[in-house]
């Protein structure tokens, strides 16, 4: 098990005729991605890589049965991308998309939170189930099959943070990116409550960064529904206020939004915070000790299969 | 993107919202014309891309022609340090004179992106012309809060409701529901990231009156509106973020001495924490993006030494899918072309990691190879701390 995306996931790329849609449909594919079609409107009856490309995601849904899509659409189409990919139904759109005007992310989120399906991004790097399923733009080489669920705001911290759980014999069951943006679909409490259910999560690593409230609330709701340990880390201790650091979402306004504030109230409802980036792993191994877990290595040994 | 307060105020009028008689001017011989104009009694205005202008005296009250040339003379040129400046401050390269109003009361009016719902929200207090995080904390019962559901819009009937929770009766209470739905009109049409009237307030005559105004565009919709870059007033930015900004590279000035490079801004933020754990002081923020191309690597390493506070430089990529030789190309360019003679630590991950260090270690520059991110950050604040800093 996992959670979003598994090896059975059936993938359309939106934006698949262009560079880095291109690029990243075949880094995906040589991980393993089942990538069975591509869409780009105009485009429609060529093949690229030997995938099928069609001119709407509809199309692409009724002759490859794909379920879930990623999408590289340039920032001024990409909003109308998303919601093409909920108008088809899909279960999971994961939007790599980054510079999306808020204006139309606003009415983008709207309309997806009435659909059926889930999103993820945009401003993100994606999702990646280790072993069976590459979504989006990291390097699948520093994954590693295994119990430890990741979800972030971040893209190379992620990576960064990864890194160091695989290092240590920590692998992973699926690693979100949930983006950088103001606006983006799926939240913190969304990730973590997939892991909360999946059974093959035994422990739960969040990343998280200055602006917004997004981090407490993830506190109180694993203080109240987490069943699994988890252990945490807030990027932009030293972020001076009222500066955009880099992502869109990441400012501190009036006050709010201060990393401080994040680590207390993470800590204060028994989250392990890592206070530095550099020790991202040893915090999830201290978290699961302090569960009284067994250290989940990879899942090599433990997979019946 | 920010813009100053008499910009935001022509914008807002154009959404029909009303707002004083002013001017803008750019001497003080400027200021004094446009003070004889209003009469003699007028408000003298700093123009800075930042609030709290009042405190720290750049907002006056004159009575007379000569006296506005008197205060001009002073603000101009002069660097106001305001709560949200900084320590260095701004320069006042321009100021607005407005006519003196009579204020009967006075309201504060936004409207924003609330990151918890994902939708446009509008916020309102009847306690106007203090900062509204002030209000929040002392008397939040003052605050009213209305999310907009972005397919029906602002409807009249919920800025009425907004407009009679002010306290507002009559005929400015109709006026303040016409405000209220302009700005919404102006918020969406404009790509508003922030549109705040603060004060508004309600004259002596009854009059509703924008008085001061903030607004802030969503950095992503610039593209959408072509007067945007002409709008800028660069003498209100920090000369080397303008240059990153052409190259599309996310970059923050710091206090300290040691120049940052790093690819993703939660990396960035992680590299700047990391240092300051190691008893390093940053020089800068620099995000080069996620998929740093050699391109950028050599302009942003540039930029970077650009800034003479910037004593040794590290450089933290992790390139995933890219190829950390083109990377270490990029940084050998840069270096060799402005003869960087600074010490640098390069800490890679990524594809062809060893081919990188490699080329870097061969390339005849002051560089170590930091192994992990805490190597890293240790090797630089060391070789800082023996370069006698």
């Amino acid at each position: 098990m996992s959670i979003l995306i598994d090896n059975s996931s059936k993938i359309v790329v939106q934006g698949i005729t262009g560079r880095s849609g291109l690029f990243h449909t075949q880094q995906c594919r040589a991980y393993g991605t089942n990538i069975v079609a591509g869409v780009t409107p105009g485009k429609g009856g060529i093949h690229i890589d030997g995938i099928p490309v069609f001119n709407t995601v509809e199309e692409a849904v009724r002759y490859t049965k794909a379920n879930v899509s990623m999408i590289f659409v340039p920032p001024p189409a990409a909003a109308d991308a998303i919601l093409e990919a909920c108008a088809a139904g899909l279960d999971l759109a994961v939007c790599i998309t980054e510079g999306i005007p808020i204006r139309d992310m606003v009415m983008a989120r709207a309309m997806q939170a009435e659909s059926r399906t889930r999103l993820v991004g945009p401003n993100c790097p994606g999702v990646i189930t280790p072993g069976q399923c590459k979504l989006g733009i990291m390097p699948g080489y520093i994954h590693k099959p295994g119990k430890v669920g990741v979800v972030s705001r971040s893209g190379t911290l992620t990576y960064e943070a990864v890194k160091q759980l695989t290092d240590m014999g920590l692998g992973q069951s699926t690693c979100v990116g949930i983006g950088g943006d103001p606006i983006i679909g799926m939240k913190f409490i969304d990730v973590l409550e997939l892991f909360n259910n999946d059974p093959q999560t035994e422990a739960v690593f969040m990343i998280g960064e200055i602006g917004g409230g997004a981090e407490e609330a993830a506190a109180h709701w694993i203080r109240e529904n987490m069943k699994k340990p988890v252990a945490a880390f807030i990027a932009g201790v030293t972020a001076p206020p009222g500066k955009r650091m880099g992502h869109a979402g990441a400012i501190i306004t009036g006050g709010k939004g201060k990393a401080e504030d994040k680590i207390r109230t993470l800590q204060e409802c028994g989250v392990v915070v890592s206070t530095s980036p550099t020790r991202m792993g040893d915090a999830m191994l201290e978290a699961l000790n302090a569960a009284g877990k067994s250290i989940p290595t990879t899942l090599e040994k433990s997979a019946s299969k | 993107m920010n813009i100053h307060e008499y910009q935001a105020k022509e914008i807002l009028n154009g959404f029909g919202i009303p707002i004083p008689r002013s001017r803008v001017a750019m001497t003080a011989d400027q200021v004094e014309r446009a003070a004889k104009e209003m009469g003699g009694h007028c408000v003298i205005k700093a123009q800075i891309y930042a609030g709290g202008r009042g405190k720290a005296g750049g907002v006056k009250v004159v009575h007379h022609p000569e006296q506005a040339n008197d205060v001009a003379k002073e603000l101009f040129g002069k660097k106001l340090v305001t709560i949200q400046t900084g320590p260095a401050g701004l320069k006042v390269r321009r100021i607005l004179i407005e006519e003196a109003v009579e204020i009967a009361r006075e309201f504060y009016v936004s409207i924003t992106l609330d990151r918890e719902t994902s939708r446009y929200c509008l916020i309102a207090s009847a306690e106007g012309g203090v900062e509204i995080e002030e209000v929040a904390r002392k008397s939040p019962e003052k605050i009213h809060m209305l999310t907009i559901d972005p397919f029906t819009g602002l409807r009249p009937f919920q800025a009425r409701k907004i407009a009679l929770a002010l306290g507002l009766t009559g005929v400015v209470c109709e006026d303040c529901v016409d405000l209220l739905l302009n700005l919404y009109k102006c918020c969406l049409e404009k790509d508003c990231f922030l549109v705040e009237i603060n004060p508004l307030v309600v004259t002596k005559a009854g009059w509703l009156l924008a008085m001061d105004a903030k607004m802030s565009f969503d950095d992503n919709a610039v593209y959408r509106h072509r007067e945007y870059p002409d709008m800028v007033d660069y003498s209100q930015l920090d000369p080397l973020e303008i240059t990153a900004g052409k190259y599309d590279l996310a970059y923050i000035k710091l206090t300290g001495s040691i120049g940052c490079m790093v690819n993703g801004a939660g990396l960035a933020m992680a590299t700047l924490d990391v240092l300051k754990e190691f008893g390093g002081e940053p020089a800068n923020f620099l995000d080069v993006g996620g998929g740093a191309t050699r391109e950028k690597v050599a302009e942003a390493f540039k930029i970077i030494l650009e800034d003479s506070d910037v004593k040794a430089v590290f450089v933290n990529i992790f390139g995933g899918i890219m190829r950390c030789d083109v990377i270490a190309q990029g940084i050998i360019e840069a270096a060799s072309e402005i003869k960087c003679t600074l010490p640098i630590v390069v800490r890679m991950d990524g594809s062809h990691v060893e081919e990188g260090k490699k080329l870097l270690q061969e390339s005849g520059l002051n560089v170590q190879i930091g192994e992990t991110l805490g190597d890293g950050a240790g090797k630089i604040v060391k070789m800082l701390g023996q370069g006698g800093i």
